[in-house]
């Protein structure tokens, strides 16, 4: 058994599991953080992305032991004083969801895109840039118009706060 | 996946002795392709040695026109490496094109290039760029260190430490990928150095990477797309599989290799 410790959403948390537990498993199960999701469970669909030490990654292809020592942000650590993140507010505000299964995955994958494109997106790139995540409802126009929305309005001076 | 024991080395030393006292260990770097196959029950390994916190193998140093580029360094930092960009943005264009975003966060050149897969990006420019890989033990060059189809000249406690290479002239590369899993169909890194001129061929090569000496013959008196006109790409030393003939890849690598001359050449296919 591997002995893991994280700092997930800003609280300290240990835990005991077997080696070959996937990162995935050990925030649903062991955290109860099941706003992560597991789709495809083979590195393709992004249903799983949290952010791990600041950076989109798919928890799906990560031990949890490998982790370790990791700070962790998962959906539910989005945000932090009870508002919506705007990444959030841009997914509601533009109907960027159907069955909402990807929105977890697609909407940390986004957050760690607007940090890296501080000046701006346009469509090309955010579709480009959504390459490891898969919407079963091919409803990415309006995911596409979201992270949009949002990196607009986080361009004015919330990139930082993300 | 089969049950296995994580370790986590923090320098070269414990990694090496860890899989000295492994049953059937495997190193683990970024855990991109490993972990995935383990997932599908395709590699069982009795010990995972993780190489990824150790410090001393990782970022870009630049000095001159020689890169070393750490063994863990991940894509995401090769493809963002302000000073690289600048001396050969050829190979921060091809890490920034691996995979999706997320696997170039967790993907690294040392990982890659130790798997050898036949479709990976970085063993073409390591082949074109005549790149040395530095491991625990020596030095080698890339045409002696990629050996098959997912085979190196690796010793089983063998550790890669870095690459270095001295940045070319001018240099490009090309893929065509498939659309789904967006390996490199073909993949073709041109690199040009005074009279130098090196072509790598990933994507297609049925013994894996390789290098297109007929395409630097036709380039070395006339290095434009046009002296490519009449290449003849051979297909019976190609992949042929579900996503593409050789025939099909045969063209492909000529396409790509065109392409590649155009974008340093600044002139049209």
């Amino acid at each position: 058994m591997a002995k893991v410790e994280l700092f997930v959403n800003g609280r300290a948390v240990t835990g005991e599991a077997e080696d070959r537990t996937l990162l995935v498993h050990f925030l649903r199960e062991n955290l109860g953080l099941t706003g992560t999701h597991v789709g495809c469970d083979t590195s393709q669909c992004g249903a799983c992305v949290v952010h791990v030490d600041g950076r989109a990654v798919k928890s799906c292809t990560m031990l949890a032991a490998q982790a370790s020592g990791s700070t962790i942000t998962t959906i539910e650590g989005l945000s932090a004083s009870g508002e919506l993140h705007p990444l959030q507010v841009a997914f509601r505000e533009n109907h960027a969801l159907q069955c909402g299964f990807c929105t977890p995955g697609m909407i940390m994958t986004s957050v760690d895109m607007i940090r890296r494109h501080p000046n701006g997106l346009d469509e090309a790139t955010v579709r480009d840039q959504l390459e490891g995540n898969i919407c079963r409802c091919t409803g990415y126009h309006n995911i596409v118009k979201a992270v949009l929305d949002a990196s607009d309005k986080m361009g004015k001076g919330a990139v930082k706060a993300a | 996946m089969y049950e296995t024991q994580y370790h986590r080395a923090a320098s070269v030393e414990e990694a090496a002795r860890l899989m000295g006292e492994a049953e059937d260990g495997k190193f683990l770097a970024g855990g991109m392709t490993l972990i995935p196959t383990m997932k599908q029950r395709l590699a069982s390994p009795s010990d995972l040695i993780d190489l990824r916190r150790i410090e001393a193998l990782k970022g870009v140093t630049v000095d001159g026109r020689t890169v070393r580029i750490g063994a863990v360094t991940t894509h995401y930092d090769v493809s963002t490496n302000e000073e690289l960009a600048k001396i050969c943005p050829a190979i921060a264009n091809l890490a920034s094109h691996i995979g999706d975003p997320q696997v170039r966060n967790m993907g690294t050149i040392g990982g890659s290039i130790a798997n050898n897969d036949p479709a990976a990006d970085y063993p073409s420019a390591l082949l074109a760029l005549d790149a040395t890989i530095i491991t625990t033990q020596r030095s080698l060059p890339a045409s002696d260190f990629f050996v098959g189809l997912f085979e190196t000249a690796l010793e089983p406690n063998e550790i890669i430490v870095a690459v270095e290479f001295v940045a070319p002239d001018k240099a490009a590369y090309k893929k065509f990928p498939n659309p789904a899993s967006l390996y490199a169909m073909a993949g073709v890194f041109v690199a040009k150095s005074g009279d130098n001129i090196r072509v790598a061929v990933t994507g297609a090569g049925e013994g894996g990477v390789f290098r297109l000496k007929d395409a630097e013959r036709a380039l070395a008196g006339n290095f434009s797309p046009s002296a490519l006109d009449s290449l003849a790409v051979d297909p019976d030393v190609l992949l042929s599989d579900m996503h593409a003939s050789a025939d099909y890849r045969a063209n492909l690598v000529k396409v790509m290799a065109k392409r590649a001359i155009a974008e340093i050449t600044n002139r049209p296919m």
